[in-house]
């Protein structure tokens, strides 16, 4: 009873989901969203026309002017600054603006060219400071602004009365203050331009990622020659120009030049920046977090302009926000892998009926024996991690290694060792085609092909993405062991799309169906999912008629055949289930039967802990890696099944000298040749009654020259 | 070299101001006036009582920019509290206990939370002057009231014929001395400020010394505000609004403290002090405008802050990313 409720409640709730969605970039900008709409909901309840269209227009209007300033500002904190030297460039600017249209009697344009120069060049002296001189941000923005604000004092001391006595009345003037298009005023269009563009510009342009880059790391960004000095002192130009253009339609909006104007404007923009979830110090940020962080504080602070609250309170109010935004902040982006990693684990329910023996004197077909004993090692200490073994036509012996190396031993004994091709990754299955051209799965990069000469080729790194999937499993993460077929389908298994491959032994911890299958069709060069949710998916061999594979799930302890034509087409039956250890490659023997390796064998200790979710996802959270449960692979086996899925013999190395463990092997000429992801030597077993002439593509495709 | 080197700034600093007195002296009417000698006087013991307080937390490498908020706020409290009807010591408690809640609300912070001391002083800041002005005064000028009589004390007056508020001035500068030179936690503070990482792996604990530092900082803030108050009979709650704090940063940047933490001391202050004390009174006699005045400050800070970073360059291996 207890145990159907632990696996109703582990097959039907996503555990896996919260890991999977915290490890998303847009989490961090989907919080203060959620922040913005409570604001909203909670205001709108609270404030008569709070939502009207005339409220909100205002509000747009404001918004837009704010948010040129914190899309500056955005940009300067991305790049590992601050400038909080905005206000009085604001201030200054809007001087600017006014005086040269009431006072100098400017054209319109003329203008706005001059007003977006003076905030660049107020920008650029912010600039040079901090980008060539290398002074820190904060305190030299804060020198300019009590500079650019004394200098603002100073200059409506003299022409404020002039600017405030001036009526101008220029439509086109009016109409960047006022105006507004299909009811949108022009403020926010112009920032929604500026904004689609500064998206573009931070996502997909090279100066963008250039300012990620150097807020990110600073160092790193010079090291690899990114002009750390000059993109600073641009941001900083950017940042003053940006804030003059909210000053353009504030002065074309309000018209005035008082004491006030821009004062304290840094700290709200700072707050809406930081509010939004721009990294205080650089490297993270973008558009849409800066435009919803000045939403929340004007709704925010009208919201308490409205119901009469006393300037302090609004203070307070500003204050408040900004240490607990910096402070949520600065916490989550010091935990956040630590969070992650803690959640992400998501174990679920996997039950196996006790395995059968396999201790000698009890019988059956897995009964131990001491037959690899006398395994002849071929290049002793000279490879590493020999993850598949496969033979060419001419009975040369190809292998990977952990180095990102096909190695290949010469026939006919295999002393000679050379590297046939470098690819970079580990190699893990391996199969050839009909031309000799040598296919094979790397992990973490996908199907690589080899030609006969050497060259390596990007077969397929990528397939179609399931809609339903929230990690992006278009990428191949462990592209584990393939075979192909007659017509040129390649059918490989991808172990698990949640885990690299460093981490196969967590998605054991797991138990999940994380692994699918995947046809990469080499007529056409396209790559689609064929079978999803799959127990770590590994060996793949076409059966012998040619419609189906078999495939072996690790962690299901189980082979299965999918045909892939014929009149079952699309359907999978099992073959083997409740095998006593973890299958791994599976592949043709001489007599039409085929091969098997079982990588290790189960323990009840697993096998228990698999009916036990929350014990291992205590376990996850609790304990450190290097102690957690852990498959065993120490000992395995090769087994030979026929067609039916029943057992026909067994190979055991009891003393567990030469190959205790085995992940797969191939059978040619007569000898079995046998390769382990943890060894450090490739065996070879001569088999008794098997066909001396056997090679495995000879005998499928035919004999070629 | 480097040492060297910083010795000739503070004499460069200490020279500076002896020119700068010699010239207000015979070219401004006026200045050298046993009156006027008196008002640059009082009005440096206030900037010079903060400079310490920002003194301490420099050598830390940290920043108090909420110092003007502690020199407001509970001074204010005080006399508001008197002019309410309370007593005179319990309202000096109440508003030395809101000094302490506030030096370890930044310092936990700074210290705990791990934001940045400027960003979070600003901050702090703001709300201690946003809760005064919301929550706890009247008027913008908390007024002197008849509870207060003979505190005033203070400010005002002589002490063996002088004035008092520099005798504050220099008790604080005896005691911030003592502080920093004799006692363990002066030396954890300089370690901390030399190098945070190495100070924190040789076992010193970091964190509760940096609360302590912004805790003392508040303390002294608050003890200026009361001298303050003391000397103009009642607290210009604005204060908060003024430039005031760029005055305090001058003083210890010219001073010779650098940013970078872990250098200068007691002596710094007073040096630095004197300078803009003398380069303050000097303008105002001038009668040059308040934004013509803060103006001239900016630049002179800026030309500080430059001169700073050339001669004490941030230590790349130790000066944090993202170190705004």
């Amino acid at each position: 009873m207890r145990d159907t409720i632990t696996r109703l409640r582990y097959r039907y709730w996503p555990d896996h989901l919260l890991g999977e969605i915290l490890s998303k970039r847009w989490t961090e900008t989907a919080i203060p969203v959620i922040l913005l709409l409570i604001v909203g909901f909670a205001f709108s309840r609270s404030i008569d026309n709070f939502l009207s269209p005339a409220s909100l227009a205002d509000t747009a209007r404001q918004a837009g002017e704010i948010g040129f300033i914190a899309l500056g500002l955005a940009l300067v904190v991305i790049v590992g600054g601050i400038d909080l030297s905005v206000g009085s460039i604001f201030a200054l600017t809007d001087f600017c603006a006014l005086y040269l249209l009431d006072v100098a009697g400017w054209s319109v344009p003329a203008v706005v060219l001059a007003t977006l120069l003076c905030g660049a060049l107020l920008g650029a002296v912010n600039g040079i400071l901090v980008g060539y001189l290398r002074l820190r941000a904060f305190i030299t923005t804060l020198i300019t602004l009590i500079i650019y604000r004394s200098a603002y004092d100073l200059l409506i001391q003299r022409y404020s009365n002039a600017i405030a006595s001036a009526f101008p009345d220029i439509p086109s003037w009016d109409f960047i203050g006022a105006g507004s298009v299909l009811g949108i005023p022009t403020v926010a269009l112009a920032y929604i331009v500026i904004a689609v563009f500064g998206h573009i510009f931070m996502t997909r342009l090279r100066p963008g990622w250039h300012i990620t880059a150097i807020g990110g790391s600073r160092r790193s960004a010079y090291n690899s020659g990114i002009p750390v000095r000059r993109t600073i002192a641009l941001c900083y130009v950017a940042s003053g120009a940006l804030t003059s253009i909210g000053a353009l339609f504030f002065a074309s909006r309000l018209g005035t030049v008082g004491g006030d104007i821009g004062v304290g404007l840094e700290v709200i923009v700072l707050t809406a920046t930081v509010l939004g979830g721009i990294t205080l110090g650089g490297g993270k940020g973008s558009v849409a977090k800066s435009a919803v962080g000045v939403l929340i504080v004007l709704l925010i602070t009208n919201g308490l302009t409205t119901m009469n609250a006393r300037g302090g309170v609004n203070r307070m109010a500003l204050a408040g926000i900004l240490l607990v935004a910096a402070m949520v902040d600065i916490r989550w982006q010091k935990n956040r892998t630590r969070i992650i990693s803690k959640v992400y684990v998501a174990p679920t329910y996997h039950e196996l009926p006790p395995p059968p023996p396999t201790e000698i004197g009890q019988g059956g077909p897995f009964e131990q024996n001491d037959k690899l004993r006398d395994v002849e090692a071929i290049g002793l200490g000279r490879i590493e991690a020999p993850e598949d073994v496969i033979l060419d036509r001419h009975d040369n012996l190809y292998a990977g290694s952990r180095h990102g190396d096909i190695m290949r031993f010469l026939a006919p004994d295999y002393q000679k060792m050379e590297v046939f091709a470098h690819i970079g990754g580990q190699p893990l299955g391996m199969a050839f085609d009909r031309e000799d051209n040598l296919y094979v799965c790397i992990g973490g990069m996908g199907l690589y092909r080899i030609t006969p000469g050497g060259t390596v080729e990007k077969a397929t790194d990528e397939t179609n993405r399931s809609m339903r999937s929230v990690n992006d499993d278009s990428r191949l993460r462990l592209a584990d062991d393939l075979d192909i077929t007659d017509d040129g389908l390649i059918f490989f298994s991808e172990a698990t799309v949640r885990y690299e491959m460093d981490e196969w032994p967590v998605d054991g911890l797991e138990a999940r169906g994380n692994g699918r299958i995947i046809c990469y069709d080499t007529k056409t060069g396209t790559t689609r999912t064929e079978l999803r949710g799959l127990k770590f998916p590994n060996g793949i061999c076409v059966a012998s008629d040619g419609q189906s594979i078999l495939f072996a799930e690790t962690f299901g302890c189980s082979i299965k055949r999918y045909w892939f034509a014929g009149p079952k087409k699309g359907q999978v039956e099992v073959v083997m289930d409740n095998l006593p250890g973890y299958p791994d490659n599976i592949n043709l023997a001489s007599d039409g039967n085929y091969w098997l390796a079982l990588v290790g064998m189960r323990s009840p200790s697993l096998d228990l802990a698999w009916k036990m979710p929350g014990f291992r996802r205590r376990m996850a959270k609790r304990v450190p890696v290097d102690e957690w449960l852990f498959p065993n692979i120490n000992t395995g086996c090769v087994v030979k099944f026929n067609e039916q899925g029943k057992i026909v013999e067994s190979f055991w190395d009891l003393h567990g000298e030469n190959h205790p463990m085995i992940t797969s092997m191939r059978e040619h000429r007569g000898y079995l040749y046998l390769g382990g992801i943890l060894n450090n030597r490739i065996g070879r077993y001569k088999l008794d009654n098997a066909d001396p002439n056997f090679v495995q593509y000879d005998k499928r495709w035919g004999k070629q020259s | 070299m480097m040492k060297r080197f910083r010795l000739n700034q503070q004499e460069i600093v200490f020279a500076v101001f002896a020119l700068l007195f010699l010239v207000f002296s015979i070219f401004l009417n006026g200045f050298l006036t046993a009156e006027n000698m008196l008002t640059l006087l009082q009005n440096v013991a206030v900037l010079g009582i903060l400079g310490l307080a920002m003194a301490i937390v420099v050598i830390g490498r940290g920043i108090d920019i909420s110092l003007i908020a502690a020199l407001a706020v509970p001074p204010g409290l005080v006399l508001q509290m008197v002019q309410n009807g309370h007593s005179l010591p319990f309202s000096l408690l109440t508003a030395v206990l809101l000094t302490i809640a506030f030096g370890l609300v930044n310092g936990w912070l700074i210290a705990y939370a791990e934001v940045p001391s400027l960003f979070a002083t600003l901050a702090t800041g703001l709300l201690l002057a946003g809760l005064g002005q919301a929550a706890l005064f009247q008027l913008d000028v908390v007024q002197w009231s008849a509870g207060m009589n003979g505190f005033e004390r203070l400010g005002q007056g002589t002490i063996l014929g002088i004035p008092t508020s520099i005798v504050m001035f220099a008790i604080a500068c005896i005691v911030v001395a003592i502080l920093l030179r004799q006692t363990r936690w002066g030396a954890y503070i300089y370690a901390i400020g030399d190098n945070p990482y190495a100070a924190r792996v040789t076992g010193i604990p970091s964190r509760p010394i940096i609360v302590l530092q912004y805790v003392i900082a508040a303390l002294i803030g608050c003890f200026a505000g009361l001298v303050m108050a003391a000397s103009v009979n009642s607290m210009p709650t604005r204060v908060f609004n003024s430039t005031l704090i760029y005055d305090v940063i001058l003083v210890v940047v010219l001073g010779g403290i650098g940013l970078s933490g872990g250098r200068g001391g007691v002596l710094n202050v007073i040096i630095g002090t004197l300078l803009i004390g003398t380069m303050l009174n000097g303008m105002t006699i001038m009668d040059m405008s308040y934004a013509g005045q803060n103006l001239i400050k900016g630049v002179v800070l800026l030309l500080a802050v430059i001169t700073d970073s050339f001669l004490n360059p941030r230590n790349e291996e130790t000066a944090q990313q993202g170190d705004i």
